[in-house]
């Protein structure tokens, strides 16, 4: 009966990711319990997207930019002018705004999320709770996660317009683009499932930057330092984990569903 | 009756570093029992393993039958509602008030009515001193007033048992006093079993039913107070005389080069820190407060200890049999005088187990 623990190079980070998924599993469980706490939810919406909607706008108008900007340019020398439309609401519909929505998420609110259960953890908050009868996990961890999703949800819509506004003006008033041809050729390689895979997208983010947030926060190492550690490594965590799992989401897309056209 | 918490041969380690190894113990159902020992003994980590915060490596602990090592995760949270615990700074949530506080396990695990919850909680707080300050935050009291809303949060929901780490620390003797009356009072009015950990040794002296001490990664002993209380162990002597010399030294352990040194600073007249009397034996325990009902505990105590009374050390035996008074000492049939074999065949009534698990005589 006694605890095992294996020790090879790499088990450390095996038993973390381990527990992660763990984790993972049991706030999707907790989902279904009742009772819902719907004012820690609410609570936490609010909270996460008036820290997340100022700074998501602002890094979304030079995003479009940039995106314009550089496709504006690149489709010039090709001779495809009338596709700038095309090009930009793609890139920024699909990948641009998950990603920016996902980074603002992990960074303002996951962050805050994260040294809030930490320093519940060192205080001994979160063992208290538990000896009363209560789950962290549900009591406190769920309606994070959740607020973490709806709000990258609605965000991803809110960067979307903005990204593609930005990219209209930088496009029509910089680079002396048709204002009728931008809009026109919306539609030319744009499709309804690239919103669908946009809003999952944002949706598997939110999940992603709220349970990497409250797993680190649950397991800080040794006091106040270790909360710090914590919150940094949370987000340098999530990060790392939004690009390689928007690269599989991408690369699954783009085989599932073909391009419109073809 | 609270209920009864069997203890066997459980064992921790963080890593390489062993906890302590084989802590087997029992705390009889509705008694009060304190742990000792020196600090960074693990006396806490024991208490988290009691209620599962903290997996043990080996080992079980039954509660009500219930074993808490092993048990299934929704076992585990049931089985916590009978537990009422008191953490070391009282780990009362931040973002709520006191009342909050000590409302949240009534809110969360009772359908009681607001105005129900509102009577528990401030007769709870007026319990222990903290009339008039429902409204603060904990990070607006000082820590004494922290530990004291702990202990009304952890009473809430009538435990059966309660758990206390170091209900003295950050405490004032006054308050400290105050508080060994509250939890005797307690135990006296709904019969919970009490397991306090403690370096306090006037608490340990005055306060429990049974003493235990745990040293060097291992329970040194766990039995009837009077035991521990006239030991002649090196560890328990020295620890309750509170004096540096002896085997305990700053880091938990000392070689032999410093204890001799030690020695001879003694020898030589320099104080060990300690007072020059010795504070072992025997002390009367602390009462209930006149008009409480009297403690169901002692009686059955009572009967048990006298039914291994043989077993035990002669320094304990003559302890006990000094505080009983003449009636019960003549219906325990024993005498003030210590006789080798005090008869005690005689004793009427169930004994239960008769068994001590981890005295060592």
């Amino acid at each position: 009966m006694t605890a095992r623990t294996a020790s090879f190079p790499g088990a450390g980070a095996l038993r973390e990711t381990g527990r992660l998924f763990a984790l993972g599993l049991d706030v999707l469980v907790n989902i279904f319990r009742r009772p819902f706490q719907t004012r820690e939810f609410v609570q936490q919406c609010w909270f996460i997207a008036s820290v997340t909607i100022l700074p998501t706008a602002l890094v979304a108008i030079p995003f479009g930019a940039i995106v314009a900007l550089q496709l504006g340019t690149l489709i010039v020398q090709l001779g495809a002018q009338s596709f700038t439309g095309a090009a930009s609401v793609l890139a920024i519909i699909q990948q641009a705004a998950p990603l920016v929505t996902a980074l603002l998420v992990a960074g303002a609110g996951g962050s805050a999320i994260c040294a809030d259960i930490g320093s519940r953890t060192i205080r001994e908050e979160i063992d208290a709770m538990e000896v009363l009868g209560v789950s962290p996990v549900q009591r406190l961890v769920v309606p994070r996660v959740l607020a973490a999703m709806l709000v990258a949800v609605l965000l991803n819509g809110l960067v979307s317009v903005v990204g593609v506004m930005g990219g209209y003006f930088f496009n029509v008033v910089l680079q002396g683009g048709t204002p009728g041809a931008y809009l026109a050729s919306f539609s030319a390689l744009a499709q309804l499932p690239d919103l669908w895979i946009s809003e999952i997208k944002a949706l598997i983010f939110g999940f992603i930057a709220g349970v990497v947030a409250a797993y680190r926060g649950l397991n800080p190492k040794g006091g106040p330092k270790g909360v710090g550690d914590a919150v940094n490594q949370s987000v340098v965590i999530t990060f790392l984990l939004l690009f390689f799992v928007n690269f599989v989401l991408t690369a699954v897309y783009l085989q599932v569903v073909p391009a419109k056209g073809s | 009756m609270g209920a009864e918490v069997v203890v066997e041969g459980l064992t921790k380690s963080f890593g390489n570093q062993a906890i302590w190894r084989d802590v087997t113990l029992t705390l009889p159902p509705g008694e009060v029992s304190v742990m000792l020992g020196p600090s960074g003994t693990g006396k806490s980590v024991f208490l988290k393993s009691m209620i599962g915060l903290l997996k043990p490596d080996r080992g079980r602990c039954l509660v009500n039958g219930v074993d808490i090592v092993t048990c299934s995760e929704r076992q585990l949270y049931e089985t916590r509602k009978l537990f009422g615990v008191l953490f070391q700074d009282g780990a009362l949530f931040g973002s709520m008030n006191l009342f909050d506080n000590v409302a949240f396990p009534l809110r969360e695990h009772t359908r009681k009515s607001e105005a129900e919850i509102r009577r528990i909680v401030l007769e709870k707080l007026d319990l222990t001193g903290l009339q008039g300050a429902e409204k603060k935050l904990p990070g607006e009291i000082s820590g004494g007033m922290r530990k004291r809303a702990g202990l009304a949060r952890a009473l809430v929901l009538n435990p059966e048992i309660i758990l206390c780490d170091e209900p003295d620390s950050g405490l004032d003797p006054v308050r400290t006093a105050y508080l060994s009356q509250l939890l005797i009072d307690l135990n006296a009015q709904i019969d919970a079993t009490i397991l306090i950990v403690t370096h306090n040794i006037n608490l340990a002296r005055t306060v429990p039913d049974n003493l235990g001490m745990l040293f060097r990664r291992e329970l040194v002993m766990f039995g009837p107070r009077e035991v521990l209380l006239t030991s002649d162990e090196p560890v328990v002597e020295q620890f309750l005389n509170g004096r540096r010399r002896g085997p305990i030294g700053m880091s938990e352990e000392k070689d032999a080069a410093q204890m001799a040194e030690e020695e001879a600073h003694a020898a030589a007249g320099h104080s060990d820190g300690s007072s020059a009397e010795d504070v072992r034996g025997v002390v009367p325990q602390l009462e209930p407060t006149p008009g409480l009902p009297e403690r169901q505990a002692v009686r059955r105590r009572k009967d048990r200890v006298m039914s291994v009374l043989r077993s035990l050390p002669s320094a304990a035996q003559e302890g006990i049999i000094a505080s009983l008074t003449p009636d019960e000492q003549a219906r325990y049939q024993v005498t003030a005088q210590p006789t080798p074999y005090p008869r005690v065949e005689s004793i009427s009534g169930d004994l239960g187990d008769p068994a001590w698990p981890g005295v060592r005589p």
